[in-house]
């Protein structure tokens, strides 16, 4: 298989490190695409992820439409996504608390590609949503959406770090105990009282 | 509060480096990358693979290569075959992950030469490495909404631009400079001239960030030897000392974590730090090699490094304090941005730049006024791990 190959002379550089020439050959995007050095495969793996005890708890609440986080009363922290036990006091969590279905825009992101580069036309909004009740404050990854325009001026201009933002809820009966039961979080209309 | 229970006592220095060729896609495995780099660090110093005692492997996730247990695998490229072996692996951290490793095994008592060795192949995985990574997303709470890698770091890179108020081509800098450095590497994979217009002008994947602030998809890898005290001796009169380690990891929610500082580094800094006897970083460390997968992450682990005030590396930045001849220089080698960011083995290339940066050797690459004492330091897993290593010719 080698032998197909143009010899190639190794790079010398004498001025910096490690002065001796460096082993590798580069191969251009059509010496890869004919075929002729690689063997392809194609995994099929599938998993049934169990949810735990907390999450299985946080899933059904988003189901009725509800943000829950939970407590520990030692550090007095309240978080969410919810967790079982403390990490930081190592102990179980207290309890359940029932969170707000509003919070801010911690930080958020104009996504154009997939995750194999191809182009997006219309944006993802990704976001981190400090949830709130919590305490101190902190949330998990969601979506921005509701939000009009394409181009990163269009949307900076409706999408701010400390943007007030509330969940829109699927349909209660098109919830099925997702994360995805949040279709994504949309401004908090401006001058409207909360 | 001292981070160690007692200092260690064994030194542990570095007596020789190599490299392979960093690039978008090699012909050569995995294993024969390692060889080359491997096999190159020990004809520098001379030592032979049967005087070695012990050998570390730095290597990132499997699903790259598609090999489970790929460590195992990559070994006999690595020189460990009969030999105690140790696969060093905290994600994109493992690089400087392995010099810590194989420090403990020397440090200990437990060897006198031991071989470190990172690799990785990126360029496998298809139709594009980013699949490998959509995995480490939470698969029931984050997976459902169809995140890609680059969304947790235009997240942070975005919350650290906001809370200090920085801006897009202060960010862009970092990308010029490392590229621009990277020329004078026989390695480097994108080393380039270009200007802060030329990459706020490149697309944009997912705002803030632009394609020519991340790194590329590459294959390669780097070696180092490492020796007690007593015998570097044998082998070299210019040893590097590993004066100090530190490594640190922050929680999985990181939902709840502070995006736009890395307190983890801060610890992991600390900790190798007092190891090393330093009390004022700016003054005492005269060369650094921070991780630079991202352009804004450079800057993002100055300030964990406490090398710069938080929010205020972009300014040092522009001001010239970490070119290669500014007041700090800031990855002389080109950095990841620069020479390419073969996951385990760009780690451990910044270790061999400091090698060759505190012997005086870096030719066309070395940083002015003999650099007596430098770091480098690397950050991954989940966007959660801060593995520092200080190293000095004293």
């Amino acid at each position: 298989m080698m032998a197909h190959l143009p010899k190639r002379s190794p790079v010398v550089q004498g001025t910096a490190p490690p002065y001796r020439a460096l082993r590798g050959n580069p191969l251009s995007d059509a010496e890869f695409r004919t075929g002729v050095l690689t063997t392809a495969w194609t995994p099929t793996l599938e998993y049934a992820w169990d949810a735990g005890e907390a999450i299985s708890e946080f899933l059904d609440g988003l189901r009725q439409g509800k943000i829950l986080g939970v407590r520990c009363r030692r550090c007095g922290r309240v978080v969410t996504p919810p967790r079982a036990f403390c990490e930081l006091d190592f102990k179980p969590m207290d309890e359940w608390v029932e969170l707000a279905s509003t919070g801010t825009v911690n930080t958020f992101s104009i996504c154009y590609v997939t995750w194999d580069m191809k182009p997006l036309r219309r944006p993802q909004l990704p976001a981190v949503i400090e949830i709130d009740g919590t305490n101190p404050r902190g949330g998990f990854l969601h979506l921005v959406g509701g939000v009009p325009g394409r181009s990163v001026e269009e949307i900076r201009r409706r999408v701010r770090v400390g943007m007030r933002v509330q969940a829109v809820w699927k349909p209660r009966a098109q919830r099925d105990g997702a994360i995805t039961d949040i279709r994504y979080f949309a401004p908090v209309a401006s001058g409207r009282s909360r | 509060m001292s981070l160690m229970k007692r200092k260690p006592t064994r030194r542990v220095a570095v007596i020789g480096a190599g490299l392979s060729l960093f690039m978008r896609r090699a012909l050569e495995t995995g294993k024969e990358l390692s060889y080359y780099a491997a096999s190159q660090a020990l004809e520098t110093c001379g030592v032979r693979l049967k005087d070695i005692g012990a050998v570390v492997m730095a290597t990132a996730p499997d699903a790259f290569d598609g090999v489970h247990m790929k460590g195992e695998w990559l070994l006999d490229g690595a020189g460990a075959t009969r030999k105690p072996y140790l696969r060093a692996y905290v994600g994109g951290g493992s690089g400087v992950f392995s010099i810590i490793s194989g420090w403990m095994m020397v440090a200990s008592g437990l060897f006198d030469l031991v071989l470190v060795v990172a690799e990785e192949k990126m360029s496998s995985c298809q139709p594009h490495p980013q699949g490998a990574f959509l995995t480490i997303f939470d698969q029931i709470i984050e997976r459902p909404l169809g995140p890609n890698l680059l969304w947790i770091f235009s997240l942070e890179q975005h919350r650290y631009m906001a809370t200090y108020g920085i801006r897009n081509d202060d960010i862009a800098r970092v990308s010029v400079k490392n590229k621009h450095n990277a020329i004078a590497h026989p390695a480097a994979q994108v080393a380039t001239e270009i200007t802060v217009k030329d990459v706020l002008a490149s697309e944009v994947v997912a705002w803030p960030v632009h394609r020519l602030m991340v790194s590329p998809v590459s294959d390669g890898a780097a070696a180092i030897v490492l020796a007690s005290e007593k015998v570097a001796s044998r082998f070299t009169d210019k040893p590097v000392w590993v004066q100090g380690v530190g490594w640190c990891l922050d929680t999985s929610y990181w939902g709840n974590r502070d995006l736009a500082y890395p307190r983890y580094v801060e610890k992991a800094a600390k900790m190798a730090y007092e190891m090393a006897g330093i009390t004022e970083p700016r003054k005492q460390i005269h060369v650094v090699e921070p991780y630079d997968p991202f352009a804004y992450k450079e800057l993002h682990h100055l300030e964990g490094l406490q090398l710069a005030d938080r929010g205020k590396a972009p300014e040092d930045l522009a001001h010239g304090r970490f070119e290669r001849t500014g007041e700090l220089p800031s990855c002389p080698s080109g950095g990841l941005m620069g020479v390419g960011n073969p996951i385990a083995a760009a780690g451990l290339m910044k270790v061999c730049e400091l090698f060759w940066q505190l012997r005086g050797e870096a030719g066309a690459r070395q940083v002015p006024g003999a650099p007596e004492r430098g770091v480098a330091q690397a950050w991954g897993d989940l966007m959660q791990v801060g593995t520092v290593a200080v190293l000095g010719l004293q």
